[in-house]
């Protein structure tokens, strides 16, 4: 695939604004704004980004408790997602989901799902009511490896083929399951050929590498779409940062986390955007200015957001009910 | 169970128009109804289809609606209930079937962390619209993996609507209503109620899914009941009614929201209660109804709220220690002598 510079820019845009909205959010949760869990996307910013690309919005996305990146690439607002993890009404969940629990039906956003494995039962479940209805969208759901070992997962795989639904299973292999490393918790560690005995098409992708998943995801969309029934698609990709705040990283070595590093999706991908002359010193320092000034205004809009009243508590427990 | 004493319970209209039928054409005819009305409904579970229901509960509905709309599923709960929530999202009305309670454990993580929490952790945005229909109960010496009350525990979510259905009106009444609502109803069907005939009206149709009913207005006591356990109820009031013992009977009919006013109105009449419930004690939906009735009518009282459960075992297979495992009209008169035989 030739890549144009305009669309390069673009998607190197887009996986700026999730690192420094990132970075950001550690700085605030160091600051005591944010609270509770917060796992950081960081290292694996081409997987959302590029498979996003791919999609329309008719399409549905499910992601899990990583995705504020996926969020923010799909179109939820950052003003929406910060005031979210202030916990103010104004958030996208109202306060009441937090940094796991981003949602935004507008944008057919279905979460945010702490549960491992328990979206992808959701992902059938969406892509069912498309196959009934005749419609021709595309189901995203984005779980990590670790997903691989819930029974969900399976029974998940199972039904999409049976059912042949439209189903993009995008598996963010970013080798840990919290502290697990895949050969601890995966009896076969090529995740590509056990999905594939779910008698659905599915190969390995380069997951630090924006096009190779954008042309990956383009290409599993098009065939669902085209009524080719679920693929499923294993990003190889790797977390830098800790499983959440309280991860002191007993599990690996820093060397290893400096490895991968090296092949970081946004350092590659500007040095090869600057081979290309689509970016330079100037430009760059644009994009870092406006990405900067869409991050402080997030923030400016989630320290005068307002806290729901507590009256308000028990508010959408159940539909259809006064207040 | 009686079917006598269980069709004695509905509160049915004149003869003159109503059929003899069964709790499981009723439950039949409410799901051929629903899937008639509105194209968005359908129905997914283990045998729905070609088997044509565990219970034979859908026998005959794949030939009528085609096995898109009654669709057959792997063994695999917590995949078909997901299935359900999402479809929900997508704007489908499901119907899923789960063959017994004991198998729902397998879905509680979809029922529980998603269809009962999606609405309120997405900030009001995302409501499911989903039936979940499942057996429960003892009686039929199926042990401890197939005969549980565990409709107590669901009881205990907020974001869910749990109802019971223990008529013959109920059966035919609640699905159509549950299918109307927001929300993910789960519909509890005794096992031990399908083969319950009585007559029915013959254009009986959705009944509210709110209330509390009154199945037998009496002075002395009242008995709070529900699901399978009321027509042993009915059949203990009969008893004591020949001890000039007047028992009314409530049916909760709906397990959450409690109809807490419908129970408190009985008792603040009565004086006195007692609670059947076929979940164990500790813990179980009689405790709730209980600790209402301390809070809301202690003043009224004039006897302890008596409670007859199941004894705190794992349902056996032997049919007498099975029998003895949950409540049965002897025990439910012993526990009414007792609550009237006390205090002042």
């Amino acid at each position: 695939m030739t890549l144009d510079a305009e669309h390069g820019l673009h998607l190197y845009r887009e996986m700026l604004r999730i690192r420094r909205f990132e970075e950001r959010c550690v700085e605030l949760y160091s600051a005591g704004d944010i609270r509770g869990f917060l796992h950081l996307y960081i290292g694996e910013e081409a997987v959302a980004t590029g498979v996003m690309e791919a999609l329309t919005p008719d399409d549905a996305v499910v992601a899990t408790y990583r995705e504020h990146g996926h969020a923010l690439v799909r179109g939820v607002e950052a003003e929406a997602l910060m005031a979210e993890m202030f916990g103010k009404v104004e958030g996208c969940s109202r306060g009441r989901g937090g940094s796991m629990h981003l949602f935004d039906a507008d944008r057919r956003f279905y979460g945010g799902n702490a549960i491992v494995g328990g979206g992808l039962p959701i992902a059938i479940g969406l892509a069912l009511a498309d196959k009934m209805q005749r419609r021709r969208r595309v189901t995203a759901c984005f779980f990590g490896e670790g997903a691989m070992a819930e029974g969900e997962f399976h029974e998940a795989m199972n039904l999409a083929a049976l059912w042949d639904l439209p189903v993009l299973f995008c598996c963010e292999n970013n080798l840990y399951a919290m502290g697990t490393a895949l050969a601890r918790s995966e009896s076969e560690v090529d995740l590509a050929l056990k999905a594939a005995s779910y008698e659905m098409p599915a190969w390995p992708v380069d997951g630090m590498d924006v096009v190779a998943v954008e042309e990956a995801a383009r290409r599993a969309v098009a065939a669902i779409r085209g009524g080719g029934g679920p693929h499923f698609l294993e990003f190889r990709t790797y977390r830098y940062r800790a499983h959440s705040m309280y991860d002191p990283e007993l599990y690996r070595s820093k060397a290893e986390v400096e490895e991968w590093k090296q092949r970081d999706p946004l350092d590659a991908f500007a040095a090869h955007l600057r081979t290309i002359g689509a970016l330079d010193d100037d430009v760059e320092a644009q994009l870092e200015a406006e990405v900067a000034g869409e991050i402080d205004a997030a923030v400016a809009f989630a320290e005068a957001g307002t806290d729901e009243p507590v009256d308000d508590l028990t508010r959408f427990v159940l539909a259809g009910e006064a207040p | 169970m009686t079917a006598t004493a269980a069709s004695a319970a509905t509160a049915g209209p004149a003869a003159a128009g109503t059929v003899r039928t069964t709790y499981r054409d009723a439950m039949r005819a409410a799901l051929r109804e629903a899937l008639q009305r509105d194209e968005r409904v359908f129905l997914m579970g283990e045998d729905v289809g070609r088997y044509g229901g565990c219970f034979a509960v859908s026998k005959g509905l794949l030939d009528e609606f085609g096995p898109e709309r009654v669709r057959d599923t792997p063994l695999s709960e917590a995949g078909f209930v997901g299935a359900g929530i999402g479809a929900a999202l997508g704007g489908m009305r499901p119907i899923v079937e789960i063959m017994t309670v004991n198998f729902s454990l397998l879905a509680l993580d979809q029922i529980l962390n998603n269809a009962a929490t999606l609405l309120h952790m997405s900030g009001g945005q995302l409501n499911v619209p989903l039936v979940i229909r499942m057996t429960t109960g003892a009686g039929r010496q199926l042990a401890a993996q197939h005969s549980h009350s565990l409709e107590g525990m669901y009881a205990h979510i907020p974001g869910i609507k749990v109802v019971a259905p223990a008529t013959l009106e109920d059966a035919r009444g609640m699905l159509w209503t549950a299918l109307e609502d927001p929300n993910p109803v789960l519909i509890f069907e005794h096992g031990g109620l399908y083969n319950m005939e009585g007559e029915l009206a013959a254009d009986a149709g959705p009944v509210d899914i709110s209330r509390a009913v009154v199945r037998r207005p009496g002075e002395r006591l009242t008995l709070v009941t529900y699901g399978g356990s009321l027509g042993k109820c009915i059949a203990a009031a009969d008893e004591l009614a020949r001890e000039d013992i007047s028992a009314e009977v409530v049916d909760l009919r709906v397990l959450r929201p409690l109809d807490t006013s419908a129970i408190l109105a009985s008792v603040a009449r009565t004086h006195r209660a007692v609670v059947v419930d076929e979940g164990w004690r500790s813990g179980s939906l009689a405790a709730e109804v209980s600790a209402r009735i301390m809070e809301g009518a202690f003043w009224d009282l004039d006897a302890p709220v008596g409670r007859v459960c199941a004894a705190e075992v794992p349902i056996p297979y032997a049919r007498h220690l099975e029998e003895a495992a949950v409540p049965q009209v002897a025990g439910i008169v012993a526990a009414a002598r007792e609550v009237v035989d006390a205090g002042g």
